[in-house]
């Protein structure tokens, strides 16, 4: 037994991450099937718009971008879906139980969830980039590695955020709530410039777009990487970088606020109790 | 804040808002839980004992704060359940029998490990006692088992480790021997002897539907029905309220069905205060209880005129279930929960 203080919150924060996010390591590592086909079945999306793109000529700077998209969206939407179905299953299996009642902060235990999955979203990237790059031309031409690594980072930020924010949708809410998330992964992808820049679609609606992190970071990592994506972008870089870090903080303030509400609605119509049944 | 009460119970109701499987209609309601009043001292086992759908499990989760109370108040360790989770929740445990918890893919000490974390206790600690307490638990053989791999038994021991391992102040067990065979049943309700005694500080809230766990283990029961508390008292004092009656066990030839006819034809009986009757393989077994003891041939002579004759007959100390059978005239076995499947 211990008492209040903020060391010891902060101690508890950081232990109860890394506590979820083993389980979700782990127990990956031991099943090395499912690593295998997790790491390589993406790869076909991302390879099947390179054929696409080659067979309509569409300029070459598309195939650098389809890549570039295929390994950050593998990275981001792990940050965006991975906490709310990993909570659906804690709740099947009556871990969410067990964790409502720990004094583990929750959101610690949803970063766990997602920093857990980014182990296996790590191969699926490497792999896409790197299978790619071999069989492809990909004409990469880094600019500053400080400010990408900086979009990167921010852009995970904000996406935890928001992610945080399905999730606490999960603990007041059945079964509904995960059927609409896989609903919604097709359009994120495509509002999102996964396959395409954004700004194709007009300028309206990448502004639109603009509300999921994942279309600016994209727009972002393009244009530090491939020169010619400069003609291709929605905003500056560093344009995009300040809204990143805005849209992290409102995301994350707001995502607080509703674990905090939807667990007490959770409570109070006693959804943190109820089984498949 | 009163210091020996480790929980404070007053006037709690909880009632579910249950759909049917028409999305249109109206929500029925269900009272899980009526008027509850409880006190439970600080260093007490105390048990919460009734029947399938009581309302046993819905207290014990507005306990632990993952279920709001509909109205009334509730302080764990002299914290409200609706405001203050947060400081219950360090204090806290809660184990449930049936328990699907845990990772699979994980071993025992992993799953342990884990959940320990999640308590704040540093690495060292954890791994301290996660040692000690698979020996206690004689699961130290399994620790690097896959809990996929774990039988029924052996699983709930390790839920039952986890629940310990943070050294909880206040201990919530739902059921903890469901489904257990006798010799887990017997391990477990050990450890939790075991362990309460070693730590006079420390109380323990569980609920169970066997009577003779209840006896065994708790310094107090409350007994609970269809969401009220009937009875709270020592083992010892609810059995002694039936000292003035005499109880009686009979085996007969099959009643028949409508057990509740028989039961009221049996109550009819001069001298007959109160009857259940289960089925068990091809036979009734009938409890009585009975104003004195002559009563009983009268109640003989009933059974015969319809036909039922006698297997076994036998006199007994009252038991916690006769004492349940004596207030609800009904036996702890029927299942009570109201649920629209
Ligand atoms: N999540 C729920 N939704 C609706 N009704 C419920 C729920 N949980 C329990 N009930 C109902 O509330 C009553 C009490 O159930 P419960 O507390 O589980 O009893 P016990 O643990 O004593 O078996 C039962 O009638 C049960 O059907
Ligand atoms: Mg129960």
């Amino acid at each position: 037994m211990y008492t209040d203080n903020r060391a010891q919150g902060l101690t508890l924060f950081w232990q109860s991450i890394w506590a979820r996010a083993y389980p979700r390591i782990f127990g990956m590592l031991r099943e090395r099937s499912w690593m295998f086909f997790d790491t390589f079945l993406p790869l076909l999306g991302t390879l099947s718009y390179v054929f696409v793109y080659r067979a309509i000529q569409a300029p070459e700077e598309y195939i650098g971008f389809v890549v570039v998209g295929g390994a950050m969206t593998a990275f981001w939407l792990n940050m965006l879906w991975s906490m709310a179905s990993q909570l659906y299953w804690d709740k099947d299996m009556g871990n969410l139980e067990l964790y409502v009642v720990s004094p583990a902060p929750l959101p610690a235990i949803l970063l766990g969830m997602a920093i857990g999955g980014l182990v296996n979203t790590t191969m699926r990237a490497t792999a896409i980039i790197v299978v790619c790059s071999l069989l492809f031309a990909v004409p990469y031409e880094p600019g500053s590695l400080i400010l990408l690594l900086m979009v990167f980072i921010v852009t995970m930020t904000a996406l935890y955020g928001m992610g945080m924010l399905f999730a606490s949708v999960f603990l007041a809410s059945g079964r509904e709530a995960w059927h609409m998330a896989n609903l919604l992964q097709e359009p994120i992808y495509l509002a999102s410039g996964f396959f395409f820049p954004v700004r194709a679609l007009g300028f309206w609606f990448a502004t639109f777009a603009s509300i999921l992190p994942l279309t600016l970071g994209l727009d972002a990592m393009r244009q530090l990487l491939f020169a010619d994506a400069v003609t291709l972008r929605f905003l500056p870089v560093e344009v995009e970088l300040g809204l990143l870090v805005v849209s992290s903080v409102v995301f994350i303030s707001t995502a607080m606020l509703a674990l905090a509400k939807l667990e007490e609605r959770g409570r109070r119509e006693g959804r943190l109790i109820e089984r498949r049944r | 804040m009163r210091d020996d009460a480790a929980i404070v119970v007053q006037d709690v109701n909880r009632i579910y808002k249950v759909r049917g499987p028409k999305r249109r209609s109206d929500p029925q309601e269900v009272t899980a839980l009526a008027d509850v009043n409880l006190d439970v001292k600080r260093g007490e086992l105390f048990g919460l004992l009734g029947p399938n759908g009581a309302g046993k499990t819905t207290l014990i989760k507005i306990l632990a704060t993952l279920l709001l109370p509909s109205s009334g108040t509730a302080l764990v360790d002299g914290f409200d359940v609706v405001k203050e989770q947060k400081a219950i929740r360090r204090r806290i445990s809660m184990v449930s029998g049936g328990e699907t918890s845990g990772y699979g893919l994980l071993t025992v000490e992993e799953n342990l490990w884990m959940f320990a974390r999640l308590y704040g206790l540093d690495n060292k600690t954890a791994k301290e006692r996660i040692d000690s307490m698979l020996k206690l638990m004689g699961l130290a053989d399994r620790r690097r088992t896959k809990i996929a791999d774990l039988s029924t038994g052996l699983r709930q021991k390790m839920n039952f480790i986890r629940g310990f391992i943070s050294d909880p102040s206040v201990v919530f067990l739902d059921e903890p021997t469901l489904g257990l065979d006798v010799g887990a049943a017997r391990d477990v309700r050990a450890f939790v002897e075991e362990w309460m005694d070693d730590r006079p500080d420390r109380t323990m809230v569980l609920t169970t539907h066997y009577m003779a766990e209840a006896d065994e283990l708790c310094d107090r029961i409350a007994i609970i029905d269809r969401g009220r508390i009937i009875a709270c008292d020592t083992p010892e004092n609810l059995k002694r309220s039936l000292k003035e009656e005499t109880v009686f066990h009979l085996k007969v030839a099959p009643l028949g069905k409508r057990p509740e006819a028989n039961e009221h034809r049996i109550e009819a009986v001069h001298g007959v205060r109160r009857v259940s009757t289960t089925e068990v393989n091809g036979h009734t077994e009938v409890t009585l209880i009975l104003e004195t003891e002559e009563a009983l041939a009268g109640v003989i002579g009933h059974l015969e005129a319809r036909g039922s004759n006698l297997l076994s007959l036998e006199k007994q100390e009252p038991s916690l279930e006769d004492v349940f059978v004596r207030m609800v005239g009904r036996s702890l076995s029927v299942d009570t929960s109201q649920r629209d499947e």
